[in-house]
């Protein structure tokens, strides 16, 4: 955490933020805006709970509520034996995975910028090769791929595991948009700042490390949490290949278990939707409290912002 | 020595049919995906900023719920919940019901982020043109769909492209629920010749036709539509 | 500078994933006489092979668990192999055996020596247990039938046997039993035994046509090239069904249904 140079405070590129959320769009409602209002809350939850209410029925109907499809959920064994260590590889997966996407990314992203054609050439085309492909056929291809071409030219094949597979795939997918997510947030420093670095005498690799990054990865935050999110929610598709995470324990064994398909998926969304609600959650909160602390101390951008990569790896856990 | 590994791409001749088949597959499901969730993602946003708070709530829980959730698991709940629990049948067809399932669960789950791209379009609308647009009498729908909404189209097409290339690659994940598409057929071939670099690079590349267009098409058309401030 | 630590970097990324996914070291050329054993088993087929809160349960694991004791393995653990993953398992060494659901087809042999086969399963049919009109295959014309994403099985019934089904597609046969129980199907068809444990597992609701149209030779996956391990395992198999193992596991699984056992050993394939 260098205190090296007053940097000036960053003109935040996108100060648009705090426009029109719904209370611009309309004026405090009058008596008849009231009416309508009323009539419009009264037909909303109607048609609402008239959907609910159709669900529920027809669940019940077909014997969806039915005690024993729901009370494995109850054991201490279905959560101990399936859900929570699903959930462990499903976070361990993710955290491993996301750290090594946002070095990928740092890395490629910096290097598509390089002055060097060398360097950017192959960057931007790794870049765009693996935003470009689905990644599933990614994961497919890490799993199965190394064992036959190893051995068509008479090779040990490696011994690629699924969570390998798992991460890799997240990594190369995840690391090749956050790499694109990085270039965009320098390109949206003003100018000055570089300039400004390079007038002081900083070489092209501090002005980035000490200048361009930090504030790139700030002023990206938002987006930088949103792609966490997907790649959290992206190891489902581990489940494909076999690795044991929580859909494969959740949505395959449970209910080969108990022949309750459908309680489990939705106990496992539940799940799912918590998990990257609390993470969105923490997301906002510390986006909210990097705006204050930029507005209260102006001066000081390169120390709340040095904090930030860590605090978004820790974001994904 | 078996060079076949890494050069050979003849599977591709083999199996062009089913190749092309299950492109048009993709092609297919992610046509008629893009439209319903560009439709249905912006009653979404219209509810999302509407003066009504319970539609507002419910927009809101809405895609709370939808962007949470694995891909797989609103797929298995179109299938296994609307067909055969709650009963809806859109075709008398079977494969015809299976692409619409398909459809519904993909455009249930992708409106969601349509309707956040639109939101953050919205956003970037300067306070001023809701302020004027009220100042001269417009009621709410009218200063949405005269005054908000085209604006924040033209600012939202960025974010609704990359929704658009992502959607692409997320059809993928539909040939497990029983809708056979490029995946699928990757898969099958992985099967029979074994995972091989030149049939994985050839479906890259096949998206990369799909995805790269989308991309191009959609800055070009951000940079070109932008709306000047 | 900033390029040069740039390039450093890269290369330390690039010297990792090497790292990774350097050669694994070289594993016990044979199963037989290895004192512990790692066995691919299925683990969200009931009956067969099932991940229970107590542990790994099914027929695989026990005829898995008969074969590892002969073998002299002291230890046996189990690990999940899908379908998709049961060869590239074999093959890198994570496991060294294969029992699950793991029938014996020419594709495979190339990739996989197989031990066995221990049974012979035929491609039966599931239906609702009040439902009559489906005894044999033929009887399939019209109904709706289950069609399994990455599963062969809808082709013997279309394609080889000509019958006119609709097919409905679903993702798993866990799915199936969901649609077959609610009326969206009318008949679930592949291997027997899969079709017996869930038939165990449901009780009273659905049953067995016995109206079997194929043979499916359940083997023993091993490691390519494994003819000694691959010996050793038919000689188990022999003894399995010589001393009564082999009546006694069918009763234990499938005793509730009504899914036939066929007391005579599957001649072996021959290893190779």
């Amino acid at each position: 955490m260098s205190t090296a140079a007053p940097v000036p405070a960053a003109r935040r590129p996108a100060p648009k933020r705090r426009a029109a959320e719904p209370s611009v769009l309309f004026d405090a409602p009058g008596p008849r805006a009231r009416r309508r209002n009323a009539l419009l809350t009264v037909v909303g939850s109607l048609v609402i709970l008239g959907i609910l209410a159709a669900i529920v029925w027809r669940l019940a109907d077909k014997d969806q509520f039915a005690g024993k499809l729901w009370s494995p959920f109850l054991k201490g064994s279905t959560w101990t034996k399936y859900i929570l260590p699903g959930l462990g590889h499903t976070l361990s997966a993710a955290l491993v995975a996301a750290v090594l996407a946002l070095a990928f990314g740092i890395l490629f992203g910096i290097g598509r910028m390089s002055d060097h054609a060398w360097l950017r050439v192959p960057s931007a085309v790794v870049i765009e090769f693996f935003r470009a492909i689905p990644l599933l056929l990614l994961m497919y291809f890490v799993f199965s791929g190394p064992a036959t071409i190893s051995d068509g030219l008479n090779r040990e094949p490696p011994h690629v595991t699924e969570f390998m597979a798992v991460v890799v795939g997240l990594m190369l997918y995840n690391g090749s948009v956050l790499a694109e997510i990085f270039r965009a947030g320098i390109q949206s420093l003003p100018r000055g700042q570089s300039e400004a670095a390079y007038a002081l005498g900083l070489r092209k690799n501090a002005v980035m490390r000490l200048i361009l990054v930090p504030q790139a990865v700030t002023v990206m935050l938002p987006a930088i949490i949103s792609q966490l999110v997907v790649l959290l929610k992206d190891t489902a598709l581990g489940y494909i290949i076999g690795y044991t995470e929580l859909l494969n324990y959740g949505f395959k064994q449970i209910p080969a278990n108990y022949g309750n398909l459908l309680p489990a998926a939705i106990v496992i969304a539940v799940i799912y939707i918590g998990l990257n609600m609390t993470i969105s959650a923490v997301a906002t909160w510390l986006e909210r409290r990097l705006r204050h602390s930029r507005k209260r101390a102006a001066g000081t951008v390169d120390t709340t912002a040095t904090q930030l990569p860590g605090g978004a790896a820790t974001g994904a856990d | 020595m078996n060079w076949d590994v890494l050069f050979d791409f003849s599977p591709f001749g083999k199996e062009s049919s089913e190749v092309l088949q299950a492109f048009w597959a993709t092609v297919r499901l992610s046509v008629m995906t893009g439209v319903l969730s560009l439709v249905f993602g912006t009653v979404l946003v219209a509810m999302r900023v509407s003066p009504t708070p319970v539609l507002r709530r419910a927009g809101t829980v809405y895609v709370n719920i939808f962007r949470n959730t694995p891909l797989t698991l609103i797929l298995v709940f179109t299938s296994l919940g609307l067909h055969d629990t709650l009963g809806i049948s859109v075709s008398s067809g079977i494969s015809a019901n299976a692409y619409w399932l398909a459809v519904f669960g993909f455009t249930a789950y992708t409106s969601a982020f349509v309707c956040e791209a639109l939101r953050a379009g919205i956003n970037t609308v300067p306070i001023g043109q809701a302020e004027a647009a009220r100042a001269i009498g417009l009621p709410f729908a009218q200063s949405l769909r005269l005054v908000i909404l085209p604006q924040a189209f033209r600012a939202s097409i960025a974010p609704l492209g990359s929704t658009l290339i992502a959607m692409i690659k997320n059809s993928t994940v539909v040939s497990v629920a029983g809708y056979i598409e490029s995946a699928g057929q990757m898969k099958q071939m992985f099967d029979d010749y074994g995972a091989t670099l030149p049939i994985f690079l050839g479906f890259a590349a096949a998206f990369m036709v799909l995805t790269l267009p989308a991309g191009l098409l959609t800055s070009y058309l951000a940079k070109r539509l932008a709306v000047v401030r | 500078m900033r390029v040069r630590t740039f390039g450093v970097a890269l290369a330390g990324l690039a010297a990792a994933s090497l790292a990774a996914s350097g050669c694994s070291a070289k594993k016990d050329d044979t199963v037989d006489g290895k004192k512990e054993l790692v066995v691919g088993v299925k683990a969200d087929q009931p009956g067969m092979g099932l991940n229970t809160p107590q542990g790994f349960q099914g027929i695989d694991i026990d005829v898995a668990n008969y074969i590892a004791k002969k073998l002299g393995a002291t230890k046996v653990t189990f690990k999940e192999a899908k379908s998709a993953n049961r060869e590239s398992f074999l093959a890198n060494g994570t496991v060294d055996m294969v029992v699950a659901t793991y029938s014996i087809t020419a594709e495979r042999l190339p990739k996989v020596t197989f031990g066995g086969p221990w049974v012979v399963t035929h491609q039966d049919i599931l239906v609702r247990a009040n439902d009559n009109s489906i005894t044999k295959v033929q009887d399939l014309k019209g109904k709706k039938v289950c069609q399994v994403q990455g599963s062969n099985s809808w082709k013997r019934i279309t394609e080889d046997n000509k019958v006119d089904a609709k097919l409905v597609p679903a993702q798993g046969y866990e799915d199936c039993i969901v649609k077959l129980k609610a009326g969206t199907l009318d008949a679930v068809s592949t291997d027997a035994t899969i079709l017996a444990g869930y038939a165990q597992r449901e009780g009273s609701s659905v049953k067995l046509a016995n109206a079997p149209f194929t043979d499916e030779k359940y083997g023993v996956g091993l490691k390519k090239g494994d003819t000694k391990g691959c010996e050793a395992v038919n000689k188990a198999i022999t003894d399995m069904y010589k001393d009564g193992t082999a009546k006694t596991l069918w009763d234990k699984w499938f005793g509730k249904t009504n899914l036939k056992f066929d007391a005579t050993q599957p001649p072996a394939q021959g290893c190779s």
